[in-house]
């Protein structure tokens, strides 16, 4: 039974990785066909080439730096005062909503953002754009935030702080000079996790963009939706890449002690 | 230390409550002339939703996330088990699961569009081999988007039933093994009911996103397969429906909360 496990085990971790494997191999194919021709990077020097990817990539990096940074800070502060104060009104109210958030469907977050944003413009003189979408990245991603930074928190020995303060530390001081360093990895891990879901969203953000705002997995996307190119294989490629690497960084920064 | 909680609340209220609030206000108006809503009030974006059309919609996306959480559990459970017996490389294992999840979901599911389409692998291949004349359809119907759904959310499955193996006393299963169970006895008779929690949580989580999907179905069913989150959008941009949509939606939130009010019970540590 054991060796049937391990065999059933191993086709499942083809199922999981091939679809990716394949696809970065085939980017690297000369050929506009799927049949293999040779190996070539010109669909990368393409990608490279191409003035609207470029734009969509200064765009998605815009939007996902702003949104990590407020993200990360936002949602740092939150876990730490909810692991200083576990009861109560507002705790509750954080986590039963982030939670509810973390379960929405994209879609619906999505179109409550985009019935939100216009019922605002009938008061204000602003139109859907950049800071649109970075507002909703900043919300779908303090979720994600405050799980890695409280799970971090949780392994503190909150004595440490106490002690700071016994000694005539500030609230602040103890918080900046005892908890911040200790608290530090689970952060750097928050806010790569942030980043790597920020720059991948597709749908949330194609509901509340503007004409100025058209990110690389709209681009992608709209690319996709039209049967896909070796161009879209090379792109994709280089982003699950990149992507992997990060998260891999924020798990290692996660289980560093 | 209040302050420190200031920010998110405030946040949250306006970037996640509020617009909630809305779309519950836009589902009881009526629909404006240039799309956008108005007065008066209505409660036909409701009863719309019993009509036959759109109450397929929803028993068909039912049908999809069923099929794709039984079939998460058929690979999930095995896998779980399989990698909670791999002693010093489980982290690995574990690793190999979790991390294609975070690659970038929409490179994922284009890598299947790429593997499936007409001029994709699978059918190259096929057709090279002279195994088939005309490449096979198998992009752009329900069972590409079911094979997305479930190579999309395979890990949501795992992890919660590699969580309760792990929990389960090792000297149950031995003290079983002494009185003469067979290994599959033993897998049946304990494993499995001992981890009806973690299949209870990994369903759930499985089947939550898979029913209220919009880019799977909408890539891999290349627009022929219309289910719920499908509907969703299309309210809110072609048919410039937003009562409709708004409505909707909320349907699909309550049935996603009546789902995790079930496991809530079970899973009461959670993340937050």
């Amino acid at each position: 039974m054991k060796r049937a496990l391990s065999l059933y085990a191993a086709a499942i971790y083809l199922f999981l990785h091939l679809p990716l494997a394949v696809l970065a191999v085939f980017s690297f194919n000369s050929s506009r066909f799927t049949v293999w021709e040779g190996f070539s990077p010109r669909w990368y020097q393409a990608v490279f080439r191409d003035p609207h990817l470029a734009e969509a990539a200064l765009n998605s990096l815009i939007i996902a730096f702003t949104a990590t940074a407020a993200g990360t800070v936002i949602g740092t502060l939150c876990a730490y005062g909810l692991w200083k104060q576990k009861t109560g009104l507002l705790p509750n109210f954080i986590k039963s909503t982030l939670y509810l958030s973390l379960v929405t469907p994209e879609i619906v977050m999505g179109v409550s953002l985009l019935a939100f944003y216009q019922w605002v413009f009938r008061f204000l003189d602003v139109q859907l754009g950049m800071h649109t979408v970075v507002l909703a990245h900043v919300m779908f991603s303090i979720a994600y935030v405050v799980v890695v930074a409280l799970a971090r928190l949780r392994t503190l020995d909150p004595s440490l702080e106490e002690a700071a303060l016994d000694l005539g530390a500030t609230e602040w001081v103890a918080f900046r000079k005892v908890t911040l360093p200790q608290l530090m990895p689970g952060v750097a891990a928050a806010a790569l996790l942030a980043f790597t879901i920020s720059i991948d969203d597709y749908v949330i953000t194609s509901l509340v963009a503007g004409v100025d705002s058209e990110t690389l997995p709209m681009v992608i996307y709209a690319m996709a939706r039209r049967g896909g190119s070796p161009l879209v294989n090379a792109v994709s490629s280089l982003i699950a890449v990149i992507l992997g690497v990060m998260i891999v960084a924020s798990e290692r920064l996660r289980r560093s002690s | 230390m209040r302050l420190c909680l200031l920010p998110a609340a405030v946040l949250i209220l306006l970037l996640f409550v509020a617009p909630l609030v809305i779309v519950c206000a836009y589902s009881l108006l009526s629909r404006g002339a240039y799309g956008g809503v108005g007065l008066p009030w209505s409660a036909e974006s409701y009863t719309r939703l019993f009509d036959p059309l759109y109450a397929s919609i929803f028993v068909r996306s039912f049908v999809v996330a069923a099929i794709s959480t039984a079939l998460c559990l058929l690979l999930g459970f095995p896998l779980a088990l399989f990698i909670s017996r791999s002693g010093r490389r489980k982290n690995l294992y574990l690793a190999l699961v979790i991390l294609p999840f975070w690659t970038s979901f929409l490179v994922r599911t284009y890598a299947w569009m790429f593997l499936l389409r007409d001029t994709g692998l699978v059918n190259t291949l096929l057709l090279s081999l002279g195994i088939i004349r005309e490449p096979l359809p198998l992009l752009y119907n329900y069972g590409a988007v079911i094979v997305g759904l479930v190579y999309g959310y395979l890990p949501f499955m795992v992890l919660p039933i590699y969580a309760t193996i792990e929990r389960i006393d090792r000297s149950v299963i031995e003290a079983a093994a002494d009185l003469g169970a067979k290994p599959w006895t033993i897998l049946t008779q304990i494993v499995v009911p001992l981890c009806a929690p973690g299949i209870a949580a990994g369903s759930v989580l499985v089947f939550i996103p898979s029913l209220g999907a919009y880019l799977t179905p909408d890539l891999l069913g290349g627009g022929k397969t219309i289910l719920v989150g499908n509907l969703i959008q299309n309210q809110f941009t072609t048919a410039r429906d937003w009562p409709f949509g708004s409505a909707v939606s909320l349907l699909l939130m309550a049935l996603v909360m009546v789902l995790l009010l079930l496991i809530a019970r079970r899973n009461q540590e959670g993340l937050l």
